[in-house]
């Protein structure tokens, strides 16, 4: 399992990316393969605001769907529009092309809240 | 074997001008439609239906009809839909000109004989499931769980016990108990199995209160398994005020044993086309009626089939109710297959119905007791009418239910239902029903046996099968990503074939 | 004592009980508590053979008048067609009727290239994107698009017309009624609907504007105007569509529909006493995830083979539970099947003429009947094959005049409108390709001498 060390995680599977005009969500390699075969991402509209822990996107395998938290609060001002001809996107290349949505934070200080890779790994050891 | 041959489209065959079926000229002097309909209402183009003769017709049909398993073609143990034999005359009896040339409109005195049938089927399930009256209309077991389900609703609300808005449902479940509450505008309680697959009645206890609007319960459940602690279960809803439902769909175990009115159940649906041998029709038409006990029969769904005590016995629809939840279907219900399940209780009688659970029954826990020694058994009790095994020994070698299914069909056999009940890792749910031969049974143990054995030895045998079916494995990824779901014409439909 | 559908002897059951280590049945039964397990047999007629169960279910087919016997002129929602013999004989194969949904594809192409074809017929006769693979019948459809409709837009209200079908009316309601969602009812001006009446009623909280064509009265609504009143608004627009008039009459994707409904009845399928029929349903492909039911989608094996499987599941009820897009699980696939057969074999010029043949029989009986003294339409509008017609006498004279003669008449509006004393003197007749013009001189006749 690819756990890039630059990136901050949630517990519920989600990884966190600081840019400077906001930060990338997306899944993390573990969910990706947990869910098999990505067939659809239902994002959320621009401008719609989410609370830390708050449902913002689904994501549907053949036979199973996911709910994705926002792992902070925040506005979504862009959301990964290839994923709409691509959903593969999200197994192929989870930490990169395979993004979800980007938010602008409501309070950077939820971002302190988030797990290192380190703590993530350590999280996923203990689920195995 | 042969080389896989892709069979074409009806859109793929034909030839403009071709035709199949002939109409008798027009016998009333012809207008111009235009003069009759205004141009504005009228299409420009004929709809593009493609242009056949009758042979080609016929072929396309039987051609496809080859390329589908049914239960007249081979065994078909797919859990919790009681794939029995549906019997031959019930298909004559039910295209009698008087029952499916009837119109719903016609006045009642022509159609007696129909009314007095859906009347004596009423009697014959409520007696069946130990309650007072019943509605024939809805049509299949979803639509008699949201029927059910809104009789709950305005129940509670005529005892002005609107806060009641939880329906409790255990988490093994069909999915429809949970998507029809929330149809109904219920909030969903899920009440988790115990070990030994039944209710969890310490956590049912600790779920049940003022905001109880009822349960749902399937007993025997979706393991197969009869709940040994209904009556401790259905008493508890009870005392906290909430009614009891009980899905029916698992209802081909218990016919002539016990009843669910006895179990303490308020309302129940059959599923004629399970329990009462009408066809599956490929995915429908089915029937749902529901029984309920007198308390709920005011509520009962328009129009009621009653019968007048006069000098000469007379049937009508009566739509005088005034606390009926209205309508919840066009007309009657699905009237040719009632005509085909009243033909089954007639011809089965009760001592019939009573030996067809039994042996519905015994068949299910000989195979299970048989397959034990190949695939894990996680609930190792007597089951009723079906059981589940779990493909997990054989996941451990790298091989999934999925394969397991998969390679049955090589052996013309249909699957079980995989993946359910979710409480069960690699769920292989088998239910044999009672119209199976002993020899069918003894032939698919061996075929289970030699899967097992293939998947030691030759498990790829196994994750690319099936071999000998008209297709091989379908991409049921590529389907999902990127939906074809309607033919687009010829060279639109080639380029769909490469991806797009 | 032996049944006929029930294989396994005496002594295989034994066999039987002792792979399993029990003794006897009732072991099997155990875990039944005594106290409900059932002492007596169940309280239900003896079994009868075969012959004796076709004697006495003959009989009660007897104590009907079927089509067969009367000619009918009855309409509102079942329609009497000509169905070719083939389509019972191909239809119904064993290997369609006994099939269930088809989990596993590749055993079953049969159903699911029947319905991927279905599918594509429906979508080629709406003139839409997207059809499912069925819903219950006509009513329950138009219910399931209010829902669908209120749950794309969040909206809570669903408008429709007095015009649409009584009883869709009330399946509409019944179902809105458990979600706490509202059904307004706009009224209609000469049996159509009133556009002026329809405006103020609409806002933010409206769903969907459901709109009957040709509606009950058989009269043709005006769709393009309403399509044109809800653009750029969030609301969506429900036709509800006789599958045979759009032989004929502009399919409703080309008047902005959003959703499209209807019972599939029309197409092949019997009378059958109201049911079963089919309820079929197209959209917009945007909505296609919203969409309630089963969907075959196409798709390949690993050499590259066509095939179909069953697609788009995550918004079932097996997969999503309560937040599926309907609860629906069996359908009507079989009456799917019929439908597809007829539409095969009518083809494209067949069924241009099975709908023209209605309109002109239709046409030609309303002109003939309003020549007779004291006869006039209810509603002036153009119609396509039913219209409403008032009588010079009570309606019920009129049906038992034709009774005695055969003919069994059209439907009395009082009968399915009682609130409207204005409408209560009105029968609505249909004609169809079935009817000949012997039958239709034969009604006139009667028509005539009626006092």
């Amino acid at each position: 399992m690819k756990i890039p060390a630059d990136l901050r995680y949630a517990e519920s599977h989600e990884w966190v990316r600081v840019e400077d005009d906001g930060v990338v969500v997306g899944v993390t390699d573990f969910a990706q393969d947990e869910m098999g075969d990505i067939v659809f991402a239902e994002l959320p509209t621009i401008g719609a605001e989410y609370e830390k822990g708050e449902g913002m996107a689904v994501i549907e395998s053949v036979k199973a769907v996911s709910d994705i938290y926002a792992p902070i609060g925040g506005k979504v001002v862009a959301i990964n529009e290839s994923l709409n001809d691509s959903p593969e996107l999200v197994n192929d290349d989870c930490y990169g092309e395979g993004w979800l949505v980007k938010l602008a934070p409501s309070n950077s200080e939820e971002l302190n809240t988030l797990l290192s890779a380190a703590e993530y790994g350590t999280q996923l050891e203990s689920e195995a | 074997m042969s080389p896989r041959k892709e069979f074409p489209l009806l859109m793929e065959r034909g030839a403009p001008g071709r035709r199949a079926y002939l109409l008798p000229d027009l016998d009333v002097p012809a207008q111009p439609l235009k003069d009759l309909i205004p141009g504005e209402y009228l299409r420009e183009e004929p709809a593009p239906i493609p242009e056949l003769s009758e042979l080609e017709v016929a072929r396309h049909f039987v051609g496809l009809s080859r390329r589908n398993h049914g239960v007249d073609v081979g065994f078909y143990p797919l859990g919790s839909c009681t794939m029995k034999y549906n019997p031959k005359v019930n298909e004559d009896l039910a295209s009698l000109a008087g029952f499916a040339n009837l119109h719903p409109y016609q006045p009642e005195e022509t159609v007696q004989g129909a009314l007095q049938l859906m009347y004596e089927l009423e009697q014959h399930l409520c007696e069946i499931a130990g309650l007072h009256r019943a509605t024939l209309t809805p049509a299949a077991g979803a639509h008699g769980e949201l029927t059910g389900l809104m009789l709950i609703k305005a129940y509670h609300h005529s005892l002005g016990q609107d806060e009641r808005d939880e329906i409790i449902i255990p988490d093994a479940a069909h999915g429809t108990n949970p998507a029809s509450a929330a149809m109904c505008g219920y909030k969903v309680v899920e009440v988790p199995s115990n070990e030994r697959g039944g209710v969890s009645v310490k956590d049912l206890e600790r779920l049940v209160g003022p905001k109880t609007a009822g349960l749902m319960l399937t007993n025997p459940n979706t393991l197969g398994l009869f709940d040994e602690e209904i009556l401790a279960i259905t008493d508890m809803v009870r005392a906290a005020g909430g009614l009891l439902y009980y899905d029916g769909a698992n209802a081909n175990a218990i016919l002539g044993k016990c009843r669910p009115g006895d179990m303490g159940f308020d309302i129940v649906h059959f599923n004629l086309h399970k329990t009462f041998s009408t066809p599956h029709g490929g995915g429908g038409p089915g029937s749902g009626p529901i029984a309920v006990r007198d308390m709920l029969v005011p509520f009962l769904p328009t129009p009621v089939v009653e019968k007048r005590e006069d000098r000469r016995a007379s049937y009508f629809l009566d739509y005088d109710r005034p606390s009926a939840i209205g309508k919840i279907k066009g007309f009657y219900g699905n009237f040719l297959v009632m005509v085909r399940a009243y033909a089954y209780i007639r011809t089965m009688g009760p001592e019939g119905l009573r030996q067809a659970s039994e042996d519905a029954v015994l068949s299910a826990n000989y195979l299970m007791e048989r397959l034990r020694e190949f695939y894990h058994l996680p609930y190792p009790r007597i089951c009723m009418h079906e059981f589940v095994l779990s493909a997990s020994r054989q996941k451990a070698l790298g091989v999934a239910a999925q394969d397991v299914a998969k390679r049955l069909l090589d052996y013309g056999i249909h699957a079980p239902t995989v993946y359910f009940p979710l409480i069960v890792e690699e769920a292989l749910m088998i239910e044999p029903t009672e119209t199976e031969p002993k020899a069918v049974l003894d032939e698919f143990i061996d075929i289970m046996a030699a899967i097992a054995k293939e998947a030691e030895e030759s498990p790829e045998q196994l994750k690319t099968a099936p071999h000998y079916t008209v297709v091989g494995r379908l991409d049921e990824t590529r389907a999902a990503r990127h939906p074809v779901l309607r033919w687009r014409g010829a060279v639109e439909g080639d380029t769909t074939r490469d991806g797009r | 004592m032996g049944y006929p559908y029930l294989p396994l002897t005496p002594p295989e059951r034994r066999e039987m009980l002792s792979a399993i280590g029990v003794d006897s049945i009732a072991d099997l039964f155990a875990d039944i508590p005594q106290e409900i397990s059932l002492k007596t047999d169940l309280n239900l007629p003896p079994a009868l053979s075969e012959s004796e169960l076709v004697r006495h279910v003959q009989e009660l087919a007897d104590r009907n008048i079927s089509l067969a016997d009367y000619t009918s002129f009855l309409g509102a929602g079942v329609y009497q067609h000509l169905i070719p013999s083939a389509v019972p004989h191909l239809a119904n194969r064993a290997e369609f009727v006994t099939a269930y949904t088809p989990y596993q594809a590749e055993i079953s192409q049969g159903v699911l290239q029947a319905t991927f074809e279905y599918q594509t017929l429906i979508c080629q006769l709406t003139d839409m994107d997207v059809a499912n693979a069925s819903l219950y019948d006509g009513a329950t459809a138009l219910a399931e698009a209010a829902l669908m409709s209120i749950a794309i837009t969040g909206g809570n209200q669903v408008i429709t017309f007095e015009s649409l079908h009584p009883d869709y009316r009330a399946v509409v309601e019944t179902y809105l009624q458990a979600v706490d969602a509202e059904l307004v009812v706009a009224p209609t001006k000469q049996g159509l609907a009133d556009i002026d009446a329809l405006r103020p009623l609409l806002g933010k909280a409206t769903a969907a504007v459901l709109l009957q064509q040709p509606n009950f009265f058989g009269l043709l609504e005006p769709a393009e105007e309403i399509s044109a009143l809800l653009e750029d608004t969030p609301t969506l627009f429900v036709a509800c569509v006789n599958p045979i008039s759009l032989g004929v009459l502009k399919p409703p994707g080309a008047y902005g529909a959003d959703i499209v409904v209807g019972d599939g009845q029309p197409l092949g399928n019997p009378p059958a006493f109201g049911g079963p029929s089919f309820g079929f349903m197209a959209v917009k492909e945007k909505h296609v995830r919203r969409m309630p039911g089963r969907i075959v989608g196409q798709t390949q094996d690993q050499d590259g083979n066509r095939g179909f499987v069953l697609t788009l599941q995550t918004r079932e009820q097996h997969i999503r539970r309560h937040r599926a897009t309907s609860n629906i699980c069996t359908n009507a696939a079989h009456s799917t099947v019929m439908g597809t057969v007829y539409l095969a074999l009518l083809g494209k010029e067949g069924l241009r003429e099975v709908a023209n043949q209605c309109a002109q029989k239709a046409h030609f009986t309303q002109d003939q009947i309003c020549r007779l003294p004291g006869w006039e339409m209810l509603f002036p509008g153009p119609f396509y094959h039913e219209f409403a017609v008032k009588p010079p006498v009570h309606w019920s004279k009129v049906n038992e005049a034709l009774l005695g003669e055969g003919i069994i008449g059209g439907v009395p509006l009082a009968k399915v409108y009682p609130e409207r004393k204005e409408w209560e003197n009105a029968l609505l007749f249909c004609v169809t390709e079935a009817r000949t013009a012997d039958e239709i001189e034969h009604l006139l006749q009667v028509l005539k001498e009626v006092k």
